[in-house]
């Protein structure tokens, strides 16, 4: 293992984040608050609780999660493809580094940033509502895990687009519906049974589930499922991008 | 007693000894022999995925501690070796070693002995020029070493602008910081690839210099150039691709010496139909009709024989108008070898 190179990766991106740390932090901090404005004070005075707790309380998981999903995959994905977009990609691919190496480079670095983002946004959501976390670590597990699998997932996204536009499209067009449909802002349960089948093919449901059961113990499928769901994403990603190193795709000509 | 003179019979020969042996005759061999090549490229070939083929059946050897250059028109193919070698294109057919290691199934040796600086400017933009430097050395591997980056950024007279960020930088400094970056991690063999683009009279002396005191301190240079000149001062070897094929690779010095023929044509107050015998040893040839002579002499010889073929023509009776003297250049030689079919 060349640690010095993945140490090399993982700070060049961290000092990316640093630099950039006002929009990196600032803008999903105010978004959240603008969510607890809207849903949590706005809806949740008409909807006053799921589950056994406030609604304000009950979304802030999902709304984590939201944060979570979407900042891995902008990270990640934008971490890979801007190298590759202004051509100082030619040094990592003429470094004597291993294709693990980078991805622990690029991934372990925008992992971390969206970790420390959920940690954040949970702070600011205790300003507005009682927060309580009954099993914290596995709530740290659900964190870094979805983290990393959608950080991976970030990563195949910037290597495959050759353009702004690509890289906008998945994170808009798939993931952002999936999250919001995911039960971010409502309980699986309280659907008509019909739309709670279609709800259960939706990944990210998994994941939101599993993570709110770490706090409050409601869940919408079993967390054992919840858990295998995301690893099955995270091996999925994992031999994606073994292919896509092992070809050269749209890394090397 | 005949026995006496038999050889001692194997079994009898301890097989270490015999080993030690073995390794010694064969260091010796290789000490008798010319010392591998630093790279060898051999069949190599290449074919971009839109179909084109760029690179035909390549075979060079660099050797070890040469500066190289590599001589070709545009779309020759030069940027494409290169890339293979480091590692950044793969390669459709033949075989790259560097160093004696497999560009491919041993990279990370391979590659630990290069230091790459690409025709395009390649540059991050916010981050500064020491942070940069740094991260490339990292990059291969090699433990923090603020003296040797010191030294590399002074040699390169970006001393002063360490702290810079790289976007407020002329695009003449930024390809020093690429050539910063190149030989942060210590690397045996340095590739420029057109290193002068857009490098002014001055700096391109200084940076010459620097080439100079990486050769001298055992580093092998390999230069890809438009320019003949630059390839004539710098380079002990020159190769000329053309077209994805190596059409010449010869020494400098063989090259000057295919350079140093010249012509000297004689414009004739009158016309001859033929020389006389006097002049044969010259072995001049008549031109324009018998109203010119040329005679090819060498510059690098002795002497040129120029006065005494003057004299002998007076001697014969043949009057000199005006004359004129042309050298082949190797300019010259590239175009010709470059046009043929
Ligand atoms: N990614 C690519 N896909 C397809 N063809 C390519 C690609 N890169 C280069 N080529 C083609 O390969 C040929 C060799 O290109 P290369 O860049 O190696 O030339 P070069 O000798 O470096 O030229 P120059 O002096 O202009 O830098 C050219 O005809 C070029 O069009
Ligand atoms: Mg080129």
């Amino acid at each position: 293992m060349n640690y010095r190179a993945i140490r090399a990766i993982y700070l060049f991106e961290m000092a990316r984040t640093w630099r950039t740390l006002l929009q990196s932090i600032v803008s999903p901090v105010v978004s959240t608050s603008l969510y607890f404005v809207v849903f949590g004070a706005a809806i949740g005075s008409r909807i006053t609780e799921v589950e056994g707790v406030s609604y304000g309380t009950f979304i802030v998981p999902g709304l984590v999660m939201l944060s979570v999903l979407t900042q891995s995959i902008a990270n990640a994905s934008f971490g890979i493809y801007f190298p590759k977009f202004v051509g100082t990609i030619y040094e990592i691919l003429s470094a004597p580094v291993s294709y693990i190496e980078i991805v622990i480079g690029y991934v372990g670095a925008a992992a971390t940033k969206s970790i420390i983002l959920g940690l954040i946004i949970m702070a600011t959501a205790a300003l507005f509502v009682p927060l309580h976390i009954q099993h914290p670590l596995w709530m740290l597990a659900f964190l870094v895990l979805t983290a990393v699998t959608f950080s991976l997932f970030g990563f195949i996204i910037g290597i495959w687009a050759d353009g702004f536009e690509k890289l906008q499209m998945i994170p808009m067009l798939i993931v952002t519906p999936l999250t919001f449909l995911g039960g971010s802002f409502y309980s699986v349960n309280m659907l008509p049974s019909g739309w709670r089948t279609i709800t259960l093919l939706n990944p990210v449901v998994y994941l939101i589930s599993g993570f709110r059961w770490s706090f409050y113990e409601i869940a919408d499928v079993s967390v054992a499922l919840s858990l295998g769901m995301t690893l099955g994403f995270l091996a999925i990603c994992m031999v994606l991008v073994w292919w896509i190193f092992r070809t050269g795709y749209r890394l090397k000509n | 007693m005949v026995h006496s003179y038999l050889p001692v019979p194997p079994s009898c020969v301890d097989p270490r000894l015999k080993c030690r042996c073995a390794v010694r005759h064969t260091s010796f061999q290789n000490a008798m022999l010319a010392p591998p090549p630093i790279i060898s490229v051999s069949n190599l070939s290449k074919t971009y995925g839109s179909g084109f083929k760029a690179l035909k059946g390549i075979n060079l050897d660099i050797k070890r501690g040469e500066i190289f250059a590599l001589l070709g028109p545009n779309g020759a193919g030069k940027t494409t070796l290169i890339s293979i070698i480091c590692g950044i294109a793969n390669l459709s057919e033949g075989r790259v070693t560097v160093g004696g290691h497999d560009i491919n199934s041993d990279y990370r040796a391979a590659r630990s002995l290069i230091g790459l600086v690409p025709q395009e400017l390649h540059t991050d933009s916010f981050e500064t020029v020491w942070a940069t430097v740094s991260f490339s050395r990292g990059l291969f591997g090699k433990p923090k070493n603020p003296a040797h980056i010191e030294k590399v950024l002074k040699d390169l007279s970006l001393w002063d602008k360490k702290d810079s960020k790289i976007i407020t930088l002329s695009g003449g400094m930024k390809r020093r910081v690429m050539i910063a970056k190149a030989l942060s991690h210590e690397p045996q063999i340095l590739f420029l690839d057109e290193p002068t683009a857009g490098v002014d009279v001055e700096l391109r002396k200084g940076m010459w210099d620097v080439v100079r005191g990486l050769q001298a301190s055992g580093v092998t240079i390999i230069l890809t150039t438009h320019y003949i000149q630059e390839a004539e001062e710098m380079a002990d070897r020159i190769g000329v691709i053309n077209k994805g094929e190596i059409i010449l690779v010869e020494d400098k010095a063989g090259l000057m010496q295919k350079l140093g023929k010249k012509h000297l044509k004689l414009y004739l107050q009158g016309k001859v139909d033929a020389l006389p015998a006097s002049l044969a040893a010259y072995n001049l040839e008549l031109s324009d009709d018998g109203r010119a002579i040329i005679y090819d002499y060498d510059t690098k010889g002795e002497r040129t024989g120029i006065t005494s073929l003057l004299g002998d023509l007076r001697n014969a009776g043949i009057h000199i108008s005006d004359l004129d003297t042309t050298q082949s250049s190797l300019e010259d030689i590239f175009v010709s070898l470059v046009r043929a079919p």
